[in-house]
């Protein structure tokens, strides 16, 4: 039972493949969005606001397909990338990563911004005046202070992510190996006749798998807690 | 000198302060709540950006709204101590104190340190301090950062009384033995007399007057704003003798010499003293048979126009060279009784004396002086 299945392991791989790789390049991105929305005043802020949370009210479904049509090989941005870095998304683990990504990307951002709402700014205004600049500032008291909100909205980018299933199977399809992450590998199971006891043992795979990243993630909440001063 | 001379509106409040002080001492910044103190001091800083004027400590140009000079903050080398400290509760009390550090001067580091009393919390968390201990810990970062001016926006307000007197003497302490600048803002007149070399009152956003605290206080239009109920005089004097079988010391002024209970204090200190309106009693012919040893001739030079029972007299006690100004309270009955009237000779009897500090650069010993009341 605890021996895992070449096919189980390949989607186990894959999944956290994806999910990790999504996660770490849309947390930058996502902590710019979060900075932008909470503390910079511009034309336009409702729509990137709106923007940025669609993928949390659309259908997977149509954020797989607008993913397919834009990064696809003769899509727009998808045939620029190939013409110019010979790199292609469509149908590769990268896309599935991209798919995932987006999908989490409110989450997190969200996470983010409301952590970043939280940072007392009297706190910069203190350090400013001791001359640190406004870089130093970010990196020695913002970020510090927020990174609770960083960790949380990572791990909610992160499960949102190894659940992906509408969007990844729209946009990169399901093959195995290569696209098939946990919850699509499950999803063929469920499609062939007799594909039950494997399907059970990939639900199994995937509880674990969220319990432990649950774990993690509140031992180093309680850490982070400890470190900048939350509980005394 | 400091130059300070901004306008600027924040949210329906007109705030147009104008005034100059030296850079050295300090200078207190007086008013009530809301009166604009802290956005004088915020502005001083680069915390709040003014419309108008201009802004120069030590001939450096920080703001400038005319020539579009507005230095940032961490370019302006201001320390800056707040009301609530503003501890990085992510940093330990060491990494809070080394923050603004430019250079790694442990001699320095120690010194702040010792002379804080910080070295049994230099390892502890912000959150674990008492009100006290985090407000000494943002001196000390203030002052490590090594700013040119310090700015201190009521930094005992938040704490209760004991916590104050635990604050205070480090503050004159530092006064006396850092040579930095401070601007201090305070609605506590106590604090300033104990503290400052020079007032400027704020009132309603605006600057009403500026000058050292003996003249400011002394005067009866300011009364309003400098505090009725604890209105005294303060008097620059310099110890002048002592006579210990009494346990008395001698404190000389231009009018003449006070006798107070014994200052352990070295002859030739400068001692600044306050005496209250309500402590000073008044006397039309040389008093004779009182127990009272403090009395000095002068005039009666104001008498404030308040309609209430009491009134306040403004006596000078000096000499015609050096005028020294004297509060006295008493009653409109007594006022009319004696006849009183601005030039009446009259003898003033002191019946206490606030031994408030020594002047600048008069050492410590500030905890001997105020037992010695």
């Amino acid at each position: 039972m605890l021996m895992l299945t070449p096919v189980e392991t390949a989607a186990l791989l894959l999944s956290l493949r994806v999910a990790l790789a999504g996660t770490v390049f849309s947390l930058p991105v996502a902590l710019l969005v979060a900075w932008l929305l909470a503390r910079r005043r511009f034309v336009g802020q409702q729509l990137l606001n709106g923007v940025v949370h669609l993928p949390l009210v659309l259908p997977p479904v149509v954020v797989g397909f607008v993913l397919l049509v834009l990064f696809g090989r003769h899509g727009p941005i998808g045939a620029w990338l190939y013409d110019t870095f010979g790199f292609t998304v469509a149908f590769t683990w990268k896309g599935a990563a991209l798919a995932s990504a987006v999908m989490g990307f409110p989450l997190m951002a969200r996470a983010m911004r409301l952590s970043l709402e939280t940072v007392d700014r009297r706190l910069e205004a203190a350090a400013r005046t001791l001359g640190a600049s406004r870089a130093r500032v970010f990196w020695t008291i913002t970020l510090p202070l927020m990174s609770p909100g960083i960790l949380t909205g990572a791990i909610l980018g992160f499960a949102r992510s190894i659940g992906e299933f509408g969007a990844t199977i729209t946009f990169v399809s399901n093959i195995p190996g290569e696209t098939q992450t946990l919850p699509l590998a499950l999803y063929a199971f469920t499609q062939v006749p007799g594909g039950d006891p494997a399907a059970w043992r990939l639900c199994v795979i995937a509880v674990v798998v969220a319990m432990a990243a649950l774990l993690a993630s509140e031992v180093i909440a309680r850490r982070l807690d400890r470190r900048i001063g939350g509980v005394s | 000198m400091i130059e300070v001379d901004i306008g600027t509106t924040l949210g329906g409040f007109a705030l147009d302060a104008r005034f100059t002080a030296p850079a050295s001492g300090i200078t207190a910044l007086f008013g009530r709540s809301g009166a604009g103190k802290t956005s004088i001091v915020n502005a001083l800083a680069g915390l709040l950006t003014p419309a108008r004027g201009r802004i120069v400590v030590r001939n450096e140009i920080l703001f400038d709204a005319k020539r579009r000079i507005n230095l940032p903050p961490e370019k302006r080398r201001l320390g800056y101590i707040f009301q609530e400290g503003r501890l990085f509760p992510h940093y330990s009390v060491k990494g809070n104190l080394l923050y603004g550090a430019k250079r790694a001067d442990t001699a320095a580091f120690d010194r702040i340190v010792a002379l804080l009393g910080l070295g049994n919390l230099l390892r502890r968390r912000p959150g674990d301090l008492s009100g006290g201990e985090k407000q000494r810990v943002a001196i000390g970062r203030a002052i490590l950062a090594e700013p040119q001016l310090l700015l201190m926006d009521e930094p005992l307000a938040a704490l209760d009384a004991a916590r104050k007197e635990e604050i205070l003497p480090f503050i004159a302490a530092l006064r006396d033995a850092i040579d930095i600048p401070v601007v201090y803002v305070s609605h506590a007149m106590e604090e300033v007399v104990r503290l400052a070399d020079r007032l400027v009152l704020v009132d309603g956003g605006k600057v009403a007057a500026s000058g050292t605290v003996e003249a400011l206080t002394s005067r009866l239009d300011l009364r309003p704003l400098t505090g009725r109920f604890e209105a005294g005089a303060v008097i620059r004097t310099v110890l002048r003798g002592h006579d210990k079988d009494y346990g008395l010391s001698e404190l000389a002024f231009p009018g003449g010499r006070l006798r107070v209970p014994y200052v352990n204090q070295p002859l030739g200190t400068p001692l600044r003293i306050r005496i209250h309106a309500r402590d000073v009693v008044l006397a039309t012919a040389p008093p004779s048979g009182l127990s009272i040893r403090n009395a000095f001739a002068g005039k009666v030079v104001e008498i404030s126009p308040d309609k209430g029972p009491l009134v306040d007299l403004r006596l000078d006690i000096g000499t015609a060279a050096e005028p020294v100004m004297l509060w006295v309270r008493i009653t409109q009955r007594a006022l009319a009784d004696l006849r009183l009237q601005v030039g009446s000779p009259v003898h003033a009897l002191v019946k206490t004396v606030a031994l408030e500090r020594p002047s600048p650069g008069g050492g410590r010993g500030l905890a001997e002086a105020h037992e010695a009341y």
